[in-house]
Order: structure tokens, then C-alpha cells, then sequence
């Protein structure tokens, strides 16, 4: 069992250097990506019963260079410039794989993907996951998610990106781009924590190790330092975040003895240290707001008003209304609901009919002991949300204030 | 992603299949196919059937404690309108999942006219909004 599993590790830690190593021989993307895939497939099926080879790394690369030579002459008679692409491989240029598996992710996020398609490939070709793991990740059928991958990666060739390093202007986009894909990422598998089964890869874990890839490799960017910060600050909240039947617990009501005091000094440090540096990002705003709920002992002795100002700062940042909407939430706790409940009819317009609107609208209601209204908002909050785990919580909570009227 | 069933409402305006010519008939599978073949290749597919026709529907019911099933033939046996099928994607947007029903619902019936078949859309349950 351990043997498979570092087999796993192994091969999901290799992956972006092998296929970096045949990127800069072969230059073609695509059929590069398929090759290592197959290779870490042929691996994942000899390596747990004949034994590690003695270069694990040298191993791979052959095997994909002989599957890649298979596709492209498999590929010849119908397609000649495959095999253009074979005889005018670049010169093999020595650079380390750091720099290789930061250039895939640019690659993979490139801005031209969907983030959908960017998430799937960068999982694949980054993450070294199969394409049935990250099918079964984000629970559609295998064919699917390889069609997916495959439309990714023929959209890559068509947009001319290419693998190098994005040239200064494009930096600040191509980062954006890579930042926005991880955090989805994450909150794919935070979100999914509930319920999910055994089998499937554990979606937030792997953001967390892609991005602190990111982040060894490119420490001085602040925002890459606050995205790991916020994921590990986020994190470290799961074992309080569901009860015994999955059921969801919001942040007041959770047992912080339970929460992961390791990942909180780590996302604090870091947090810290990029906040310590220049212009502030929407993932540091956001990190800090982290930051300081976890500091928090007790509910009550939430620092509310210091939330209320990285809100004001994420809000100018970011000119979501979502965020507009959990300021309101910051106010009420430092100004009184009603104060909350005016800055949320700013909101009615741009948040028409979400189910988030409904819901924070009910706990301020309560808070103000507007025990009807707040039942309303619940429940109007429960009809319209699309998922299961925050329905049985709003509809437990209408349930909660409907009763003494019964 | 958000995930959706496309449910297909057959409603009884217009002639029945039976009584399309067999070349209205085989021009409508083709589209059904197609539409389906695209939605895979585009990677959105998770799953489209056809269901059987409304004479063999059942309504069951929990028949109390160590009874049979109660099996009925439904309460609306004469219903005009009657689920059809229905595709299960997988898609970037709401937007995207009304155009795909939009497309579905213009599926070819007599002399080649879109039939206008209603298709409801709804989203089925995921993970919720993280709390940050």
C-alpha cells in the first residue's frame, strides 16, 4: 500500500518535468502531453509490481519520447508537419526543471482556455493526475473530460501560445490567469469536502500543492504568496466546517479547538510577509480577512472592524457585489444589523434573486430580532440555492425560527 | 462547472411521430444524434437518453411496512404532455445550458420545421459557494 502510494507521489512530481524535457525536444505541445500521459499510465501499471526503476526520471522521459515518436509516425501518412515538427525539434536547451514546471502552468492557464478547460489540462499535464481521476474529481464521464483536455490543448495550438516565459507586459495577465485557476481549484474541493467519496483526488490539496509549486519557484510575488495563504488559512477550518451528518456549520457555531493550528502559523507567516511588501491583491485582502477570523479564539472576539476594513480594500479591488455582501456582514457585526441591512439594498439590482442576497438578508433580520422576516429570507435563500448542503441549512434555520409560531 | 438536466416535454400539438414520413422520422434521429455526438466531442456530455413511451409508465408508491409496492398506471393517464428524454450536461454557464435547449428544442419534425419541443432546464445540486 505505502509502495502505491509513493509511486503516486513520485510519478505526480516528475510529471511536469518530464514532459517539460519533451516540450523543449519535440516542441509539440499536444502530442507531448498524450505521451507523457501514457507513459506515467505505463508506470503507474509496472513500477508497483517489478520495483522502481534506478532512474524513475530517465525511465519516463524514454517511454514518452518512444510513445511520442509512435504518435507522430502513427500520425505521418494523414499529416506531414507532425513530422516537420519531429526534424525541426529545437535546439535541446539545459534549463532546470523549476523552470520547467513554471512555464507549464503559464501554459496550461493560458487566458485563451475557459477556466473549466485550463483547470482540466493544468490537472493533467502540472498535476500529473489521469484524465479518469479528474474526470471522477469533477464527476462527468471519462470521455468527457478527455474531449476536454484535448479541445484545451488543440485551442493552445491554435492561439500560437507557446511554451516560454510570458514577456513583462503579459506577466501581470498570464499570473492573473494561473492565480484564478488554482483558486478554482480549491474551492472545487473545499466546497466538495462533504460527502465526497474515498476515490476521488482531493481537489484542494492538490491547489495547495500546485500553488506552493508556484511559490517556491516565484516567492517575491506577493499574490501568489497570498493565494497559498488564503488556501492554507481556508484549509486549516475544514475538520469544523461539516458535522457528524455533513451537515454544513457556519463559522460562529464551529468548534475552533478543531481547527488546524499548523496550517494557520503557516498561512499567517505568509500572509504577513506579503502584506509586508508593496501593492496589496485581492488574494492577500482576502487572506487577511482569513487571517483574522482564525485568530479568533471565540466567535465573539472576531477583530470585525479590522474585517470591515480589508473589505472596503477588496471591494475597491475587486468591484464585486459578492464582496459588497459579505462587507455588509462585516458592518453589521461593527455598526448594528440595521446598517447592514441599508448597505445590502445597494445590492438588490446586482444580485437579483441569488440566494446569497436571501440568506445574508435573514441573518441580519435575526440579528435584529426580526424573527419573521428573517424565517422569509431563509426560506426564500433555500428555494434558490443549487446545493444540497446549503438548502438543509437554510431550511433548517427557517425551520428553527418558524416554530414558536406554530 | 454548473451541471443540468434538459428535460424533453413531448407535448401533443402537432402530428404524432408515427405520422411523419419515414425520412422526417430518420432526419430527426440524425439531429438527436448529432446533438448528442457534439456535446461529447465539445466535452460538455455527461450523460442523454430517451426515455419509453407514457403507456408504460408506472407510479409507484411505498405500500407500508412488509406490503407490496403499490404500482399504478399514474394519475394522468390520458396526459397530452409526457417526458420524452432528457440530456445531462456539464457547461461553463446557465447561458450555455439555454442555448444547447434552445437547439435541442428545434429539432426537425414534418417537411423538416423545427417542432418546438419544450425542454425544461433545470440545474441540478452542487457544492456550495465557499464562505470567503
Amino acid at each position: 500500500m505505502s509502495n502505491e502510494t509513493s509511486t503516486e507521489d513520485l510519478l505526480r512530481e516528475l510529471a511536469p518535468q518530464v514532459l517539460g524535457v519533451l516540450v523543449r525536444r519535440y516542441g509539440d505541445f499536444a502530442t507531448a502531453e498524450d505521451a507523457v500521459q501514457e507513459a506515467l499510465l505505463a508506470a503507474a501499471q509496472h513500477w508497483p509490481v517489478d520495483g522502481f526503476p534506478d532512474n524513475p526520471r530517465g525511465w519516463l522521459i524514454q517511454t514518452a519520447s518512444r510513445r511520442f515518436t509512435d504518435h507522430v509516425r502513427s500520425e505521418q501518412a494523414r499529416r506531414r508537419r507532425e513530422d516537420e515538427a519531429l526534424l525541426a525539434a529545437p535546439p535541446p536547451a539545459e534549463v532546470s526543471d523549476t523552470d520547467d514546471t513554471l512555464l507549464l502552468l503559464f501554459l496550461c492557464c493560458h487566458p485563451q482556455l475557459t477556466p473549466a478547460s485550463a483547470i482540466a489540462l493544468t490537472l493533467r499535464a502540472v498535476g500529473g493526475l489521469t484524465t479518469a481521476e479528474v474526470a471522477a474529481a469533477f464527476l462527468v464521464p471519462e470521455p468527457t473530460m478527455a474531449r476536454r483536455i484535448s479541445r484545451a490543448k488543440q485551442r493552445i495550438k491554435a492561439s500560437g501560445a507557446a511554451f516560454h516565459k510570458p514577456t513583462i507586459d503579459e506577466w501581470p495577465d498570464r499570473l492573473r490567469s494561473v492565480l484564478h485557476a488554482l483558486y478554482l481549484v480549491f474551492n472545487e474541493g473545499y466546497a466538495t469536502t462533504a460527502g465526497a467519496g474515498v476515490t476521488r483526488v482531493e481537489l484542494s490539496a492538490e491547489a495547495i500543492r500546485l500553488t506552493r509549486l508556484l511559490y517556491e519557484r516565484i516567492p517575491g510575488e506577493a499574490e501568489v504568496a497570498g493565494l497559498l495563504a488564503l488556501m492554507l488559512l481556508t484549509d486549516a477550518r475544514r475538520p469544523a466546517r461539516t458535522g457528524s451528518a455533513g451537515e454544513l456549520i457556519p463559522l460562529a457555531a464551529q468548534d475552533r479547538s478543531r481547527w488546524n493550528r499548523e496550517l494557520i502559523t503557516e498561512g499567517t507567516r505568509l500572509i504577513t510577509g506579503a502584506l509586508a511588501q508593496d501593492a496589496v491583491g485581492e488574494y492577500q485582502a482576502q487572506a487577511a480577512i482569513a487571517a483574522l477570523h482564525d485568530d479568533a479564539t471565540a466567535a465573539q472576539e472576531t477583530d470585525w472592524a479590522q474585517i470591515l476594513e480589508w473589505y472596503e480594500d477588496l471591494e475597491r479591488l475587486t468591484c464585486n457585489p459578492m464582496v459588497t455582501l459579505n462587507r455588509a456582514v462585516a458592518l453589521a457585526m461593527v455598526a448594528g444589523p440595521a446598517a447592514g441591512l441599508a448597505l445590502l439594498e445597494s445590492l438588490d439590482a446586482a444580485l437579483a434573486g441569488h440566494y446569497r442576497l436571501d440568506s445574508v438578508r435573514a441573518h441580519l433580520h435575526e440579528q435584529a430580532g426580526e424573527l419573521q422576516a428573517a424565517e422569509a429570507h431563509f426560506r426564500a435563500a433555500a428555494a434558490r440555492t443549487t446545493s444540497s448542503a446549503e438548502r438543509d441549512y437554510l431550511t433548517t434555520q427557517a425551520a428553527r425560527l418558524g416554530l414558536p409560531a406554530r | 462547472m454548473p451541471k443540468f438536466l434538459l428535460l424533453k416535454h413531448y407535448s401533443g400539438d402537432g402530428a404524432p411521430m408515427p405520422e411523419w414520413t419515414p425520412d422526417e422520422i430518420k432526419a430527426h434521429i440524425v439531429f438527436q444524434q448529432t446533438l448528442v455526438a457534439k456535446l461529447a466531442e465539445q466535452g460538455e456530455l455527461v450523460g442523454a437518453e430517451g426515455l419509453a413511451g407514457p403507456e408504460l409508465a408506472k407510479i409507484v408508491t411505498f405500500g407500508g411496512p412488509g406490503a407490496a409496492p403499490i404500482v399504478t398506471d399514474g394519475p394522468f393517464p390520458e396526459a397530452k404532455e409526457f417526458l420524452a428524454g432528457y440530456y445531462f450536461i456539464d457547461v461553463e454557464s446557465q447561458e450555455r445550458a439555454y442555448e444547447i435547449a434552445a437547439e435541442a428544442s428545434g429539432a426537425p419534425g414534418p417537411a423538416g420545421a423545427p417542432i418546438y419541443e419544450r425542454i425544461e432546464v433545470r440545474q441540478v445540486m452542487g457544492a456550495p459557494l465557499t464562505d470567503a
